[in-house]
């Protein structure tokens, strides 16, 4: 599959942000092609998340151009977004503690545009991936542990029908059962022709589950190649991670 | 700040300071009054601006000061014969430190939202209670009383003209100000700041901060009952409405209008609204609040700064 | 006094015609206060012009009743009214001032309730406008006549509230409110349009308020002040109820209002209100969180 299409899906051109007086990304420019799973890697605090919260919109930048579809989006507000296809699994999961499983799922799904068989096929769909959530489907998403929210928050980005998922550190914190679980919804995820743009710390995850890979450091992108041009133990990955 | 700016503000501080002065000498009586009125709620815009501007608390309680110290004045000048100017706005001044020492110890276990209401809540409870108890305050009447004499006991007593009085009130509000400026750029006066920018921050860093915001309260107290004082002399009368919590309302108004944290920011705030109720007075009689309250709504969103903010952006100070 | 003389003593039918007016008052208390609580919980904004959208509620009230002579359509068009009026406010006031410190939304608040309340002296005069009752009509309560109507308001005003409830609990709306509240960034992130939410409460806030007007209408008389006693009142019962708390404000309105009623057996209405001011500072001193809320762990 070429990731060089047309118009890559998404594409960060030279991006600035500040918070406050911080100057945390200096020029950022990544993109994503259609269906295609980037890897973003680097050390804690070189601005992966601030790079993810931008595309989102949650961040305005400014400096700076994101497209989407070819199209120019700097200025949407981050629900605009959601709506044309960004589905977003933040660091910390961040689902909504007070309201049960399938409350949160409907934050997703509510949308007018969708059938309620539509509604439907997509809730089993992700029940089927995730069970535990069936089964949970009336409790309070805070009483959920901390693997079974980090499905709960993918599986409510996956009802925005999204075109692209940002996923931020989804592994974090979890037991290997579930990593290989994240592992394969990412398979999954692809398989079905979403892309995914994956910041991780787990380096051997991430070079195994995409195709392209981008490595920050300090705020800016300082290299990026085909995912197979890379193994771990590469002094490129040494240099900038100091793994 | 530098020696050129230092200069230019004393000279700029000097030239209003002068006009003031003189101002009486040409004005008709209508507008030498309403100068002298200026002067007042200025002083207690001032007041409030220790709260708002630099310890960032929003306090509706200034009614309560204010109304307080005129009622404390005009117990002085009926209980004590002959009425003495010095003891009224003593008066004025021990009423409203007793409302500011109940205000001050909340000040310090409520934050924000919590404290402006409980503020506003004090300002009713006196309301009610000087409109309620008739006996002593009159009621919804209020009470009048005559101008003390300007005197220094044993050495002279002048009645005051409305000349005088403007200058007399000038004095004691210029001075207010010079203590109060003095005070907010004191140590005392950062460590307000620094409170009111980041309350946890200087907490951590080992401020007592209760003790600080106590000492606020009463100072700002002090200067409200002081301006009361001085409102109860000018117009010889006391009356609830001061108390109402509509009143600490407009003094909020004045120091946004004015320029919040600025001092000088709520005398023009207080000059501002006056003069633009005077005017649309002409047109719109009683309903002036409609226009002027769509103005300040407007500063709120456009001009959060107030007035000297912008004028301060322009001229790139 | 023996025991006998002291029962004796006691107004039992006094206390029980003012504990129905204390629920009743405590209702209609209760239905301005959950708008007030609405706005509060969810979008962080004081409303102090809640009191004039609440007395502009009623005007609107004497005004279609004055057209249709029907109380009902006169209740609903002005809910419907000032719930635009609300939106209104809301797109125009306070959303741009989203984000910016949370003292401005209580000064631009401030400022409308004063543009508010000018603009009902301006327009309607000072005199007391009166709104009649749909039905009048008393039952006997010992050897008093209550009216019904008072009855109905309580009931009503029970109604409304419940059916907010089962909205917000219920519905996609419901959700969307919901989940603005607990995270208003992952909110967005979902989707959900933030901006039209808020206004969206803003404006059922105001309706609610503006029900309450009407109904109370006929009690009291319609003027431009009415809304100055309401709004501090509102406040007191959001306060002590809980921020955000929609159970705690209701039982908290029901409380004072209660309270108010008995006191004002004894003392000038006036002055009973001096009890509710005293509830506030001791919850304040002791259960800042709100008398009807678990002590945070």
């Amino acid at each position: 599959m070429s990731d060089a299409p047309l118009h890559p899906l998404i594409k960060l051109e030279d991006i600035h942000t500040y918070y406050g007086k911080s100057h945390v990304l200096h020029g950022v420019s990544l993109e994503v092609g259609k269906g295609v799973v980037v890897g973003l890697l680097g050390r804690n605090g070189v601005g992966k998340s601030t790079t993810l919260k931008t595309m989102m919109g949650l961040v305005r930048p400014s400096r700076g151009k994101t497209q989407f579809e070819g199209r120019t989006v700097t200025d949407l507000p981050a629900h605009r977004l959601a709506r044309l296809g960004i589905g977003y699994v933040p660091e910390d999961r961040r689902i909504f503690r007070l309201l049960t499983v399938m409350e949160n799922l409907r934050t997703g799904l509510d949308r007018r545009e969708v059938t309620e068989a539509r509604k439907k096929q997509l809730l089993e769909k992700v029940y089927a991936y995730f069970p535990v959530l069936a089964e949970r489907r009336n409790q309070a998403g805070g009483t959920l542990s901390g693997g079974e929210q980090q499905m709960l928050a993918i599986a409510r980005a996956m009802m925005l029908e999204p075109k692209i998922i940002l996923l931020d550190e989804p592994t974090e914190g979890l037991m290997p059962r579930m990593v290989s679980q994240i592992r394969q919804i990412i398979d999954v995820l692809h398989r079905e022709g979403v892309a995914i743009l994956l910041v991780e710390q787990n380096v051997p995850l991430t070079l195994e589950a995409s195709q392209r890979i981008y490595i920050m450091e300090k705020g800016t992108v300082r290299h990026h190649a085909p995912a197979s041009q890379l193994r771990v133990n590469d002094a490129v990955i040494h240099q900038y991670l100091g793994v | 700040m530098n020696a050129r700016r230092i200069a230019a503000y004393w000279i700029v501080f000097s030239v209003v300071l002068a006009l003031l002065i003189a101002a009486p000498l040409v004005l008709p009586e209508f507008w030498r009054r309403f100068l002298t009125e200026i002067l007042i709620w200025g002083l207690l815009a001032m007041s409030s601006d220790i709260l708002i501007g630099y310890a960032g608390m929003i306090s509706f309680g200034h009614s309560a000061f204010f109304g307080l110290g005129i009622y404390g004045a005009a117990a002085a000048l009926l209980s004590v014969k002959p009425p003495n100017l010095w003891l009224a706005l003593l008066f004025g001044v021990i009423a409203a430190a007793g409302v500011a020492a109940f205000v001050a110890y909340f000040s310090t276990r409520l934050r924000d939202i919590y404290f402006a209401i409980t503020t506003l809540i004090f300002s009713q409870i006196f309301y009610v209670i000087i409109f309620t108890w008739t006996e002593v305050t009159g009621g919804e009447n209020g009470l009048t009383f005559s101008r003390p004499p300007l005197a220094v006991p044993g050495l002279f007593s002048v009645p005051f003209t409305s000349q005088t009085l403007h200058w007399f009130v000038l004095a004691v509000v210029t001075l207010s100000y010079l203590v109060l400026r003095r005070i907010t750029r004191s140590p005392f006066g950062m460590v307000l700041q620094s409170i009111r920018e980041n309350e946890a921050r200087t907490r951590a860093i080992g401020y007592p901060i209760e003790r600080y915001k106590i000492v606020a309260v009463m100072l700002s107290g002090l200067f409200a009952g002081l301006a009361g004082g001085l409102y109860a002399i000018q117009n010889r009368f006391a009356a609830p409405d001061f108390v109402f919590f509509l009143v600490s309302g407009e003094v909020i108004i004045f120091n946004v209008m004015g320029g919040i944290g600025t001092l000088v920011g709520p005398i023009v705030g207080a000059a501002f609204f006056l003069l633009l109720r005077e005017g649309f007075s002409r047109f719109f009689t009683e309903y002036y609040l409609i226009p002027v309250g769509l103005i300040f709504i407007a500063m709120v969103i456009f001009l959060p700064q107030g007035l000297l903010g912008f004028m301060r952006r322009t001229l790139n100070r | 006094m023996g025991i006998e003389q002291l029962v004796q003593a006691i107004p039992f039918d006094q206390l029980l015609v003012q504990t129905i007016n204390g629920i009743v008052a405590g209702m209609i208390l209760a239905l301005v206060a959950s708008g007030l609580t609405l706005i509060f919980g969810i979008m962080d904004v004081v409303n102090f012009a809640h009191g004039e959208l609440f007395m502009l509620g009623a005007y609107v009230g004497v005004i279609i009743l004055a057209a249709t002579g029907d109380f009902w359509i006169a209740l609903l068009a002005a809910s419907i009214a000032i719930a635009l009026l609300g939106a209104a406010i809301h797109v125009t006031v306070l959303r741009p001032l989203l984000g910016r410190d949370p003292l401005t939304t209580i000064l631009a608040t401030f400022g409308i309730s004063l543009v508010l309340q000018n603009y009902a002296l301006w327009q309607f005069g000072p005199v007391a406008r009166k709104i009649q009752e749909p039905f009048t009509g008393h039952f006997t309560l010992f050897y008093l006549e209550y009216p019904w109507y008072r009855l109905v308001i309580a009931l009503l005003s029970a109604g409304i509230i419940g059916a907010l409830w089962l909205f917000l609990k219920f519905g996609t709306y419901g959700i969307w409110i919901r989940a603005t509240t607990q995270d208003r960034v992952m909110a967005q992130a979902m989707g959900i349009p933030v901006p039209r939410v808020l206004t969206a409460v803003f404006a059922i806030g105001s309706g609610m308020a503006a029900a309450s007007g009407v109904l109370f209408g006929p009690l009291v008389g319609v003027n431009h002040a009415m809304g100055l006693d309401w709004v501090l009142k509102a406040f007191i019962v959001v306060v002590v109820g809980g921020m955000g708390n929609l159970g705690g404000s209701i039982a908290a309105s029901i409380f004072i209002s209660l309270l108010e009623s008995y006191a004002s057996l004894w003392v000038s209405p006036a002055q009973a209100v001096i009890f509710s001011f005293v509830v506030l500072i001791l919850t304040l001193l002791f259960r800042p969180t709100g008398l009807f809320v678990p002590t945070p762990k």
